[in-house]
């Protein structure tokens, strides 16, 4: 299948800025994939995010050297606002994504609709959809800044999934959430990850990127150091001197195995944790 | 009495909306303290009483043996020092050193006394290569760290930090343990609101958990981690290495990854002699 999104060999840097906030990266993004995109503070993450929406470099200006295609196509030659209809995305601060000229949560939800030129009709129904799906219908009347930080990273949500965009670029959207609606905006994700939708996905919750993603994407100092199966790159340790968390059951079975306990495989999820180191226990040491 | 008191506290909104209602809640000076519990369970209200900037509508707020309702927000942030779940609520300066400098101005400190807590908080926070920058040109992650210098160079014995743990890498999460741990040698009250509740198993011996408006539970996190009707009722999880010696019935306490090699390991002896 062809890349949905194509960088090759991008290199870039913000105005001003004396260090390359992106070096050399290429990566190949396929069509109804799910990329989980991790590395510490300050590794990339948010600019790669940018390069793909094309906000870097037609909004932030700045320079770019090497390509940036979705679709085939260099983001440089989209026209204002068309790059935004293929690919939604979903900021890291609510507040910076919400748009200040609406009172009410719904009227935000349907801002973007509106200016698509949707039926009103349709609008009503798709936003009545996407505040149910994010469970903020009860806020709909509500004031989008009278929301909690939570309640807007729901909204902000919102706001992009009723566009139904073929991409979704998310970054971080659980930072201000408790564990259940973390894992409601998880479930969120894998359901347009069902509708074919292509999902790119910042989160430093790596736990839950080893649940859900299908590949993932490791940045340090604005290179990519790793790219691919989730497996082999949330359980290897080295990782951890680039202050890249690992998942905390791939933490347990690294520890295992130092300490002496056979495991057939290092564990990333609770699932495989469970399978892999119950096998374990009910294997005799003399058998080995 | 206790160096933070909550009697029989509720608050609610103007408006008529309760958000506490009827708690009680009881730390000692020294003690630490996190606090866990959903999204509007009443956490950042809670605390925010404990610091004035909040007054309850009943019930009574000790702090430091004075009642809360004699005392101006000024006065009672001298004691109690609270660092706000969205640095953007807090930060007001263009720079880092000018943010940190404020608290220590407003109180009026000695200015040698001022720069050596300054220079102390800037440092233990890794904000001091970072002084002469403006905190909106750092990350929201790094802005945290800036606020929570704030405080720390106001020298109260106690300090409230509302969710530190939102957004952190690895390091970041490294740095707030470091912090806390320092903090607490200098006998520092230190209460946390997280919702990362490996961070909690790892850094506190005490945990409040609330859940619509109420304390429901208030013990150590090996208690409560394995007390699954308050879990359900607050919907908290326990920490991933709990979660699987539940599912495999080995450990019924474990909360720590070294609680859990262990546990495997007694596991496979006990099959062993089976």
């Amino acid at each position: 299948m062809g890349a949905i999104i194509e960088l090759n060999n991008v290199t870039y840097s913000y105005p001003l800025a004396n260090e390359c906030a992106i070096k050399n990266v290429s990566l190949k993004l396929e069509e109804g994939r799910f990329y989980g995109v991790i590395g510490q503070n300050g590794s990339g993450k948010t600019t790669l995010c940018s390069l793909i929406r094309g906000f870097a470099p037609s909004f932030f200006r700045g320079s770019l050297t090497g390509e940036v295609l979705v679709c085939g196509k260099p983001t440089l030659d989209y026209k204002p606002g068309e790059l935004s209809l293929k690919i939604g995305y979903v900021f890291q601060n609510p507040f910076s994504q919400i748009s200040g000229v609406k009172d009410t949560v719904f009227e935000e939800v349907a801002f973007g609709l509106e200016n698509f030129g949707v039926p009103v009709d349709e609008i009503e129904e798709r936003v009545i959809r996407a505040v149910e799906l994010t469970g903020i219908s009860a806020l709909a009347e509500k004031n989008p800044y009278e929301l909690s930080g939570g309640q807007q990273q729901r909204m902000a949500l919102a706001s992009i999934i009723v566009l139904e965009p073929d991409i979704m670029v998310i970054d971080e959207p659980t930072s201000q959430l408790d564990p259940e609606g973390t894992e409601s905006v998880f479930e969120i994700i894998k359901g347009m990850k069902d509708r074919k939708k292509t999902i790119i996905l910042v989160e430093h919750k790596v736990d839950l990127i080893a649940e859900h993603a299908d590949e993932v994407i490791v940045l340090d100092k604005g290179e990519v150091i790793r790219f691919g199966s989730k497996d082999a790159i949330l359980s290897d340790e080295t990782l951890l001197e680039c202050g890249v968390q690992l998942p905390n059951i791939a933490l347990l079975g690294n520890k295992l195995t130092r300490s002496g306990v056979p495991l057939e495989r290092i564990p990333i999820t609770e699932q495989q944790g469970v399978e892999i180191i119950g096998k374990a226990l009910r294997t005799r040491s003399w058998c080995k | 009495m206790a160096f933070i008191e909550l009697q029989n506290v509720s608050f609610e909104y103007p408006g008529g909306f309760l958000a506490v209602d009827d708690i009680d809640i009881r730390i000692e000076q020294g003690e630490n303290v996190a606090i866990a519990g959903q999204n509007g369970a009443g956490k950042t209200t809670a605390v925010k009483m404990c610091n004035g900037l909040l007054r309850p509508t009943k019930g009574n707020v000790i702090v430091d043996g004075i009642n809360s309702k004699e005392r101006t927000t000024a006065e009672i942030s001298r004691v109690v020092g609270y660092v706000f779940q969205n640095p953007d609520d807090q930060i007001f300066h263009s720079t880092v050193l000018s943010e940190v400098e404020f608290g220590p101005k407003m109180m009026k400190m000695p200015a040698e006394k001022a720069k050596a807590l300054i220079d102390y908080a800037l440092r233990a926070t890794g904000m001091y290569e970072l002084r002469d920058e403006n905190p909106y040109n750092l990350p929201l992650s790094v802005r945290k760290f800036v606020t929570i210098a704030s405080i720390i160079a106001m020298d109260t014995k106690a300090l409230i930090f509302d969710e530190p743990t939102a957004g952190q890498d690895l390091n970041g999460t490294i740095r707030l343990r470091n912090i806390l741990g320092e903090l607490r040698e200098k006998g520092k009250t230190l209460v946390t609101i997280t919702h990362d509740m490996e961070f909690v198993a790892d850094n506190f011996s005490r945990l409040i958990v609330m859940a619509n408006k109420k304390v429901v539970a208030d013990g150590s996190p090996k208690e409560i981690f394995w007390d699954f009707p308050t879990l359900l009722k607050a919907k908290l999880k326990q920490p991933y290495v709990s979660r699987i010696c539940n599912t495999l019935s080995i450990g019924s306490n474990v909360i720590s990854m070294d609680d859990a090699v262990s546990a495997v390991k007694d596991g496979m002896a006990a099959h062993d002699s089976a």
